[in-house]
């Protein structure tokens, strides 16, 4: 088709599925009005029943936690797939310099202020990436909330320099390996509760005494350090990946 | 036990995450590597045909966490299995271990991903047959999405796989997208996510605003995977350019499984309500019909042997989906025996072209023409399975066919019949030209087909002198076991699927084996059920089409010899061509006014 | 203003799906199919919301307090993620498409596809 063509097509279409979406919309009981059941008899249990005072965490890795499997491998299959697309092929090869799209342009160098300010930020957002993960039970966070915070102080590495630093202070295959360990971690929590002849996925650790502590809510604690493993060594591999693009250069032949 | 449920779906993710973490140990052992991914869906195999075995009685339900339900409000997820989902799920992982292997050792491989994936596909099959939460089954629908368009684009040095992932990954998201869109929809309404209870709600709903645009939405993705026209442009160009073992895996029943998912969200969530079922299922056997017109046209146009392979899978599934809106158990059943006899031989129709694309290191039917006469075995089997696919008895098809054409009304059956004619006589057109050098060597090639063919370039290291074992011998037990599905049903398999299908379609059954752990031995659908046996009628069909589709097979390769010569209308043909133009853009624009029509024809209809 | 949330949904769909049609920059589309599924996540939000309700944690609010839609919350929290994933596959696509077609416009990947 045509662009104009087209455009007359989409809009046509646009109003007839906007129209007949606002009319289904306006079935709803109206915002604020949300009708439960679930989530006020969530709000209720949780609490008691896992010990966990974030209720958002425990819905998240317990409740639904079988939600939770399938999405992280999602992310899994994600990293997977980039690494399989952006593979070298025949033909490429790695450069000493990133490849300068520019190259009549000066390329400043980094500044020093830049460079401390990121190496000063990057032991701070790690240790509070770490923080969220491990709190998963009490407050607003949890496994993949601090999962991107920690990739994104591996990042900062890359923005403090040069690639090379990045790269080598999280190379790729480690990523991979503590990645796989951290979806494995989490499908073997529900695996191990099999084996003790509990459905799957039961909470099967001590709840501990107080509600919101760090050492309460059972698996919902462990299975979040998993989460946050897997999402930390995805991001950094996902950043890795395309960063590592534009090291290279691109043989003769296409 | 019970935990089968739990078992089917996490011990192939956890495999593929414990071959992706011990990458080193595959490096120099690929035996180990494929020997490992063949196990595992082996096993899953097994798991889901005893799940299969032990649900012939009624429904079993595994609430995951174990959160039970109590006074009919469910706060945890569970899988709720009948034998149709056993048996689609189970159809699914034999797909699985035959595409694994034909991939052994030839199919060159990236690390550990290529296996890692397929196994996460096949997770994400499982549980979407499986589950019984709406939002539940959108994270396995995604899941298979996302390992899907990795799959396709898994080699990305040549220009097609990117183009064909691309458009995949972009349609398939926004239809995603738009069931997500349905299923808060209904969230909002009903405040629960687990089907049977939503169910519930909506009967106490029937015809609400709500009610009729969330079903149309959570529709729209699963309309997108089953590739109904105007949402299926993505098809064919993924299939032409994802690896052999991955096809198999698309056409076999990635497909049905959106097809499956219209049935299941259907007949469990929204029966009750959408009580007007006679313009309803007039909706879906037209969309069928149409989709299947077609494919069929598509299909008999190409050169490419897995495009034409692609299309005559967007044929099909307008079959299935004109079957399944019949919206009675015959035509339930039809439609069950047909995607597991078309899944079976579909997938050794793929193997072979991929034994071909390997020994011959092209898939160009006009430049393969009578160069297979070396791929004695392959050639037997591609013919036989094309058969198959036309219907012939006993392979399983020809059952389903006389089933599905009992349950539709007579413009139907003689359209879908045609459509069935056209798709076998393409597929045998081009297992006669290839393997036999039957009919004259053709000459003259539409350019952008043959731009097309040029570039499937191969996938494993090709030219060798004999075909393995692992990748022949998958294809002809695909191919056995249709027949031995086929023969089966002059052995009670009619009845057996068709109370299965009746099970399907009760609601208040489903609602109560789930919600109120009741044991129901006698489901009732809202149509009755006409017996599902074989007649002389059926094998008579059978025999017809498949005859048909020999015919038009001959005169197609021998067309230069016949009188007259019918010219395809220049005109119409670059219309027809125009729509499947490769630009993404174009498709979300169907997309879009695919979904405007089909709302406004399901709000009239339900008013 | 109780179905105004539900018109925002709305639109930014429709935006979304527009800048996918009439665009011609394969980066762009990918965006816009961010921009589609943002919508999604207000529409669950918007859902699950309860006039007055705090937030559903309960470390320093009494047990009993009225709280919004945990479940939702849930939803979206792990849809956002997986999101970023799923997007950065595409755009990995889109980054090898670049270094085989030599462009970025979905109109001329298509014909030089043939």
């Amino acid at each position: 088709m045509t662009p104009p063509v087209r455009r007359w097509v989409f809009l046509v279409g646009a109003a007839g599925l906007a129209a007949f979406y606002l009319f289904g919309l306006s079935g709803l009981p109206g915002f604020g009005h949300y009708p439960g059941p679930y989530g006020f008899i969530l709000n209720r249990v949780a609490v008691p029943q896992t010990n966990a005072t974030g209720v958002v965490s425990a819905v998240n890795f317990e409740y639904r936690g079988f939600d939770t499997v399938g999405e992280e491998f999602i992310l899994f299959a994600a990293v997977a797939g980039m690494a399989v697309v952006l593979r070298h092929l025949r033909g490429e090869h790695e450069g000493r310099q990133p490849l300068d799209e520019a190259s009549d342009r000066d390329l400043p160098p980094t500044s020093d202020a830049a460079r401390m300010v990121a190496l000063l930020f990057t032991g701070p957002i790690v240790l509070i990436g770490w923080w969220l993960v491990s709190h998963a039970q009490a407050s607003p966070s949890g496994g993949f909330q601090g999962g991107v915070v920690i990739a994104t102080g591996f990042v900062l590495l890359y923005l403090s320099g040069e690639f090379r630093v990045f790269h080598r202070l999280g190379p790729a295959d480690v990523a991979a390996a503590v990645e796989a360990v951290g979806a494995g971690g989490f499908v073997g929590t529900g695996l191990a509760a099999v084996a003790m002849n509990l459905p799957y996925l039961k909470n099967f650790l001590p709840l501990g005494t107080v509600p919101g502590a760090v050492s309460s809510s059972g698996t919902i604690a462990l299975i979040s350090f998993f989460v946050g493993l897997e999402v930390a060594a995805a991001f950094i591999l996902v950043v890795g990946e395309l960063l590592k693009q534009t090291l290279l250069v691109r043989g003769k032949k296409r | 036990m019970d935990q089968l449920f739990a078992l089917a779906v996490t011990v192939p993710l956890a495999v593929a995450a414990a071959i992706s973490a011990l990458r080193p140990l595959f490096d120099q052992r690929r035996w180990l590597l494929d020997l490992a991914a063949i196990v595992t869906a082996a096993s899953v195999v097994v798991m889901l045909a005893m799940i299969m075995a032990r649900v012939t009685g009624g429904d079993q339900v595994y609430w995951f966490a174990g959160f039970r339900p109590a006074r009919g409000i469910a706060i945890g997820i569970d899988f709720e299995a009948g034998s149709l989902s056993a048996g689609l799920a189970t159809l699914g992982a034999v797909l699985v271990t035959a595409a694994m292997t034909f991939s052994w050792r030839y199919f060159e491989r990236v690390a550990t991903y290529y296996h890692a994936l397929m196994l996460i596909f096949l997770a994400g099959m499982t549980g979407f047959c499986l589950t019984g939460d709406i939002f539940d089954l959108f994270v396995w629908f995604e899941l298979m999405g996302v390992a899907a368009y990795a799959l396709t684009a898994y080699r990305p040095e040549e220009r097609g796989p990117l183009q064909g992932a691309l458009n995949f990954a972009i349609t398939n998201s926004i239809g995603a997208y738009l069931s997500l869109s349905g299923i808060a929809l209904v969230y909002g309404g009903s405040g629960a996510l687990n089907m049977a209870q939503i169910g519930a709600w909506t009967t106490r709903h029937p015809g609400s605003r709500l009610v009729v645009v969330a079903f149309l939405l959570i529709l729209a993705g699963l309309l997108v995977k089953a590739a109904i026209v105007p949402f299926h442009f993505w098809l064919a160009d993924a299939h032409a350019v994802a690896p052999t073992p991955v096809c198999v895996l698309f056409s076999g029943v990635m497909v049905e499984l959106g097809l499956y998912g219209i049935a299941r969200v259907y007949w469990s969530m929204f029966s009750g309500a959408l009580g007007h079922q006679y313009g309803l299922s007039r909706l879906l056997l037209v969309l069928g019909v149409v989709t299947a017109v077609v494919g069929a046209a598509y299909s008999f146009r190409e050169r490419h042997l897995k495009r034409l392979l692609a299309f005559s899978t967007i044929s099909h599934s307008g079959i299935f989906l004109a079957a399944i809106g019949v919206l009675n158990p015959l035509g339930l059943t039809g439609a069950a025996v047909y995607v597991a006899g078309h899944a079976l031989v579909k997938a050794a129709l793929f193997l072979c072209t991929g034994i071909v694309l390997h020994r011959l290191g092209t898939v160009d039917e006009v430049r393969l023409h009578g160069r297979g006469r070396r791929l004695r075995v392959t050639g037997l089997v591609y013919v036989v399975a094309g058969l198959g696919l036309a219907d012939l008895p006993p392979v399983a098809t020809f059952l389903a066919e006389g089933w599905t054409d009992a349950a539709m009304p007579g413009w139907a059956v003689v359209i879908l019949l045609g459509c069935a004619v056209l798709t076998g006589g393409t597929v045998l057109r081009a297992g006669l030209g290839v393997f036999y050098g039957v009919g004259d060597p053709p000459t003259r090639q539409a350019p952008r087909q043959a731009q097309e063919t040029a570039e499937e370039t191969g996938e494993t290291d090709t030219g060798r002198q004999i075909t393995p074992l692992t990748m022949i011998i998958p294809a002809a037990a695909l191919t056995c076991a249709a027949i031995a599905v086929g023969c089966l049903g002059f052995t009670g398999l009619g009845p057996a699927v068709e109370a299965a299908a009746v099970r399907f379609q009760d609601q208040g059954t489903y609602i109560a084996t789930v919600l109120h752990s009741a044991r129901i031995s006698h489901p009732v659908a809202p149509f009755p059920a006409s017996p599902a046996d074989v007649t002389a009628v059926s094998v008579a069909t059978g025999l017809a089409v498949a005859a048909g589709s020999a015919t038009i097979a001959l005169l197609t390769l021998y067309r230069r010899r016949l009188p007259l010569r019918i010219r395809p209308w220049p005109r119409a043909v670059a219309i027809l061509e125009g729509f499947q133009s490769g630009v993404i853009n174009d498709y979300v624009a169907w997309l879009v006014l695919g979904m405007a029509c089909l709302g406004g024809l399901i709000a009239l209809i339900v008013r | 203003m109780q179905i105004f949330p539900f018109i925002v949904v709305v639109w930014i769909v429709g935006i979304g799906l527009y800048g996918m049609v009439t665009s011609r920059h394969l980066v762009h589309q990918i965006i816009c199919l961010i921009v589609v599924q943002s919508s999604t996540y207000v529409l669950l939000l918007g859902v699950g919301y309860v006039t007055g309700g705090a937030a559903p944690y309960f470390f320093d609010i009494p047990l009993h307090t009225r709280a919004v839609d945990p479940v939702v919350q849930a939803l979206a929290l792990t849809d956002v993620v997986v999101e970023a994933a799923v997007t950065a596959l595409l755009l990995s696509f889109a980054i090898q498409a670049h270094k085989r077609f030599g462009t970025l416009d979905p109109q001329e990947l298509a014909s030089l596809r043939g």
